[in-house]
């Protein structure tokens, strides 16, 4: 068993060193035909001009091809600048469809058997180091040597799988021309799906939907005997590959708009922009449907659902951040901050990117009803803003890239703006509460360490109190990991939801009249 | 000199509750909580846990280091040397001394050790303390086998420590079962077995005769009372603790195992009170109730108690509610309520139900007019509300069994085997209960009326 897994661990770090190495191969010729296709008509003239010296030249590598391509095109625009052409610069980025054109060489001529040696090595190798773990061993809680662990507590192991993601992240969101390779080497996938040749983002959710999908598995394995760990993952693994992934490729295949049912405003803060809503108003029936429901999530699911089951049913059920959290980023859910100052950040972040959302939003919604006679174009800088600091190097960044420094939750804690609203929702008028068993607490710490959104479960625990708090996303570790049974995810009646108890039950001596 | 009003000497969980809620009642009255042990106070049941890397010895504080000075509590970390009650001083190593107008004892337990020869060798030792822990991590480094001598709670703790970092451990146990002073056979059977299937290689009825040092005065073996020797670097004497008074011997204060105290915590001196693993109460604070109550919860009651005492006008007894505790042995969590002893007499019966994977087990004790007395649980989490009503209450059988559905604590989705256990009483006693319907609708929102 030892050596199933010391083989899956080797074929997946060959497989992530193939995927790592895979952006540096091959060669890059930008022809004609190239500019052609993948430039907009009204910039044809100009993009052939200024990319007309580097046709017919090979370039041995992305980096001399992009230095060329930026040389030659930033000449051209900072001049209009200058001059203050405002309306012949051109604002459009053809460099990652044209990088991706113009590579040739070993990934374009074999992409699948690239994907195979990259991707499908890391997840064969995943899926080996994973299925033998706790075999012969009882069910029970696996966190032996947790804070020794060189990867789980912040060590180097953490430090460079951080540095990775966040790298990864920062290349995906503004310099995505240099994963052209990558791109190429997933479009099979691609056509066979929707149709088109594969984005950027298509790679980015097909590694997304795997990630969770591999570590899903790694989730069975680890709270074997618990259903409620189990059930919850079945859910985040069910929702991401079909409503996040499949569903939208097949919707893009039908001529349809992408559109991720499940993903619910102001989290889809896209939602109500032009585009998706022409899209939407576009596409017939299905398309109103889409406008529809997305707007009864909002405005009736939340409310209902949270008021029933608590945030969790979306954000540890559902939702895709929640999932990968869930799983990818199960193994650092203990590096989450406990510090009474950390509530307090987490109180007014979330808050404060849940009112930047409503109110981009409000402006949106309000100039696209004027036609935009109110702000005419502004509302695009709004969006980039938001798109840019939010949209990418929040929850992108930071929400992913730090799990090993911040534990897996630190989009949902400190930026989500759609946990912020079902998080009210949860505080205020809901039946959920985790429910702490009379006097049975010893204070261990096991639930506030573990807790991934940083809640100091302990603080109510030992008092004899429930635990009602808007981050809470009921993941339910904390009960599982509870030693005395003391913890319990549950939806009861409203009253005594929230408890007071000045002295814990089971001593007699003092009532709330002698004292 | 330092003046001050109410000096408490040790903080675990009694000292530290009792600090919490004086300040509670009264937000003036300073405080100094004294220790040698840790300058903060940590819950003594999660070192194991630091061992076993689920946390660091930060996350077993249960109040951040902000929290004393934000509430006015003092702490002073260092080792009283002696305790001069004419005066009211408390000596330190270090040459300080302060001055106290109430002083309570808190001062918890120290590991039992029965005189086996070989005792105080080096790589033997019991686990309470935070020292305690820093030696375990000292004395298993690099070691190929482990003996813990005791059938006890810390015992089963310390085999979970070493297993977790694979280290062979035999588990001495001079009883036939498994805690079986304190457990009715079947538990005792099903504890052991779970202690086996973790690779423990217990042995029943075994005692520890002599510990073996090497050349350099560590140990390198035990020999049982089965004349067998096993070769071992490490020994775990967990046979039990008493309390830790040994600076307060041959001082004026009155002390037999323990501390004595009445019903209120007070000692034989004026302004002296013990509370904790280190009191021992002179008559039993209730029916079925130990002189020294060593759990969590029982020093927790002590010092909110105490904390009235010394707040209010109107003192009060200690008073104890309707008993319960709780463990667990490596995978299986227990829960008890009410008194289940080892064996009952006949003037009570037993229900007992297990299920086929042997991991699971409810037990409930009767009395003959068939109102419960206590229960023990198994790998099924209980609600402590439920049974502290139904047992103060006394509740008849059927009743309890019928409604059990409503004291199940197990998380959401759990394995139910409530219809399992039903079918076996009706079985066993003729009766025919049968599981409370619950609608879709209440099944779908979770409802528990």
């Amino acid at each position: 068993m030892k050596f199933l897994q010391n083989i899956g661990l080797i074929l997946f770090i060959l497989g992530l060193l193939v995927f790592t190495a895979l952006p540096f191969l091959g060669t890059y010729q930008l022809e004609p035909s190239m500019v052609e296709e993948h430039t907009k008509e009204m910039h044809q003239e100009a993009m052939q001009e200024i990319l007309e010296p580097m046709v017919g030249k090979t370039y041995s590598s992305n980096f001399s091809f992009i230095k060329a391509y930026n040389q030659h095109f930033n000449t051209y625009n900072e001049a209009l600048k200058e001059e203050q052409a405002w309306d012949q610069v051109i604002w459009d980025d053809y460099l990652f469809p044209l990088t991706k054109a113009a590579s040739s060489g070993p990934v374009a001529e074999a992409p699948n058997l690239f994907m195979a040696l990259s991707i499908g090595l890391a997840v064969l190798g995943g899926l080996l180091y994973i299925f033998p773990l706790y075999r012969n061993v009882p069910a029970g809680i696996k966190h032996d040597g947790i804070y020794f662990s060189a990867m789980k507590a912040r060590g180097w192991l953490g430090i460079i799988t951080g540095t990775y993601l966040i790298g990864f992240y920062v290349i995906l969101y503004w310099y995505p021309e240099y994963l052209a390779n990558l791109v190429i080497m997933v479009d099979p996938l691609s056509y066979l799906l929707s149709g088109n040749p594969a984005s950027q983002w298509f790679l980015y959710g097909l590694i997304y939907t795997l990630a969770i999908l591999v570590m899903g598995i790694r989730m069975f394995r680890k709270y074997k005997g618990n259903n409620y760990q189990t059930i919850r993952t079945v859910s985040v693994m069910f929702f991401q590959l079909s409503f996040a992934f499949l569903i939208p490729e097949i919707l893009v295949l039908f001529n349809m708009p992408w559109h991720d049912f499940k993903n619910i405003w102001p989290l889809d803060y896209s939602f109500f922009y032009e585009y998706r809503i022409d899209g939407m108003l576009s596409s017939g029936a299905l398309g109103m449907f889409m406008l529809v429901w997305g707007i009864i999530l909002i405005v009736i699911g939340v409310p209902i659902f949270t008021y029933f089951y608590g945030k969790r049913w979306y954000c540890s059920w559902v939702c895709g951040c929640g999932g990968l959290a869930e799983t990818l980023g199960d193994p650092y859910r203990q590096l989450s901050d406990k510090s009474l100052k950390s509530w307090k950040i987490e109180r007014y972040l979330v808050h404060g990117v849940l009112v930047f959302a409503v109110l981009m939003t409000a402006i949106t919604i309000t100039n696209y009803f004027m036609e935009f006679s109110l702000l005419g174009q502004a509302t695009d800088q709004l969006h980039a803003i938001y798109g840019f600091a939010i949209g990418s190097a929040f929850a992108g960044v930071i929400g992913t890239g730090f799990y090993p420094f911040m534990g897996n939750r630190v989009w949902c804690r400190f930026g989500c703006p759609l946990a912020a609203y079902l998080g009210m929702v949860q505080r205020f008028k809901s039946r959920f509460r985790i429910t702490t068993n009379g006097g049975q607490c010893i204070s261990c710490g096991n639930c506030s360490t573990y807790c991934e959104m940083g809640i100091d479960v302990r603080w109510y625990a030992q008092r004899g109190q429930n635990i009602v708090r808007s981050s809470c996303v009921g993941c339910g570790v904390c009960s599982a990991v509870c030693p005395r049974g003391v913890l319990k995810l549950e939806n009861g009646s409203e009253e005594g939801r929230i408890n007071d108890m000045p002295i814990i039950i089971g001593n007699e001596s003092i009532n709330v009249k002698s004292s | 000199m330092i003046e001050n009003n109410i000096v408490i000497l040790g903080n675990g969980i009694s000292g530290v509750t009792c600090a919490r809620h004086i300040r509670k009642n009264n937000p003036k009255v300073p405080i100094t909580l004294v220790s040698a042990e840790t300058r903060h106070f940590f819950s003594r049941t999660a070192l194991m846990y630091i061992y076993m890397g689920h946390m660091t010895y930060e996350h077993t504080k249960p109040y951040a280091d902000d929290f004393w000075e934000k509430n006015d509590i003092s702490l002073r970390f260092g080792w009283v040397k002696e305790i001069d009650f004419g005066q009211k001083q408390l000596k330190f190593e270090d040459g300080e001394v302060l001055g106290y107008q109430q002083l309570v004892l808190a001062t918890g337990s120290k590991p039992n050790k029965f005189g086996w020869p070989g005792q105080d060798l080096n790589g033997v030792q019991g686990l309470y303390s935070y020292q305690d822990l820093l030696n375990m991590e000292e004395n298993t480094r690099d070691i190929d086998h482990a003996v813990l001598v005791g059938g006890g709670l810390i015992g089963v703790e310390m085999a979970e420590m070493l297993a977790s970092r694979n280290i062979p451990v035999t588990f001495l146990v001079r009883e036939k079962g498994f805690w079986d002073n304190v457990l009715p056979k079947k538990e005792a059977a099903l504890v052991g077995r779970h202690i086996r299937e973790h690779h423990v290689d217990l042995k029943l009825e075994t005692a520890l005769e002599e510990i073996i040092p090497d050349s350099s005065g560590r140990v390198k073996a035990v020999k049982t009372s089965n004349g067998e020797t096993i070769n071992c670097q490490f020994v775990g004497l967990t046979a039990g603790v008493s309390p830790n008074i040994e600076v307060l011997k041959n001082s004026e204060l009155e002390t037999n195992r323990g501390i004595l105290v009445d019903h209120q915590f007070r000692t034989n001196l004026p302004d002296v009170f013990a509370i904790g693993d280190c009191a021992e109460f002179k008559t039993t604070p209730g029916k079925g109730r130990k002189h020294i109550e060593q759990v969590w919860y029982t020093g927790r009651m002590h010092g909110e108690t105490l904390a009235h005492n010394l707040t209010q006008k109107k003192a009060v007894n200690y008073t104890p509610g309707i008993w319960f505790n709780s463990a667990k042995f490596f995978d299986i969590e227990y829960q008890t309520y009410g008194q289940v002893p080892a064996e009952w007499t006949e003037d009570s019966w037993s229900f007992y139900w297990e299920s086929e994977s042997g991991k699971v087990a409810l037990r409930f004790l009767f009395d003959l007019e068939d109102r419960i007395l206590g229960m023990n649980a198994f790998g099924w989490r209980m609600r402590h509300e439920f049974f502290d009503r139904a047992i103060s209450e006394g509740w008849k059988a059927e009743r309890v069994i019928r409604q059990l559905d409503k004291a199940d604590f197990n998380p959401e989705f759990h394995k139910n085997f409530h219809q399992q256990l039903l079918s076996q009483y009706n079985r066993e006693k003729g009766t025919s209960i049968t599981l409370p319907k619950q609608s879709f609708i209440q099944k779908l929102i979770g409802s528990r009326s």
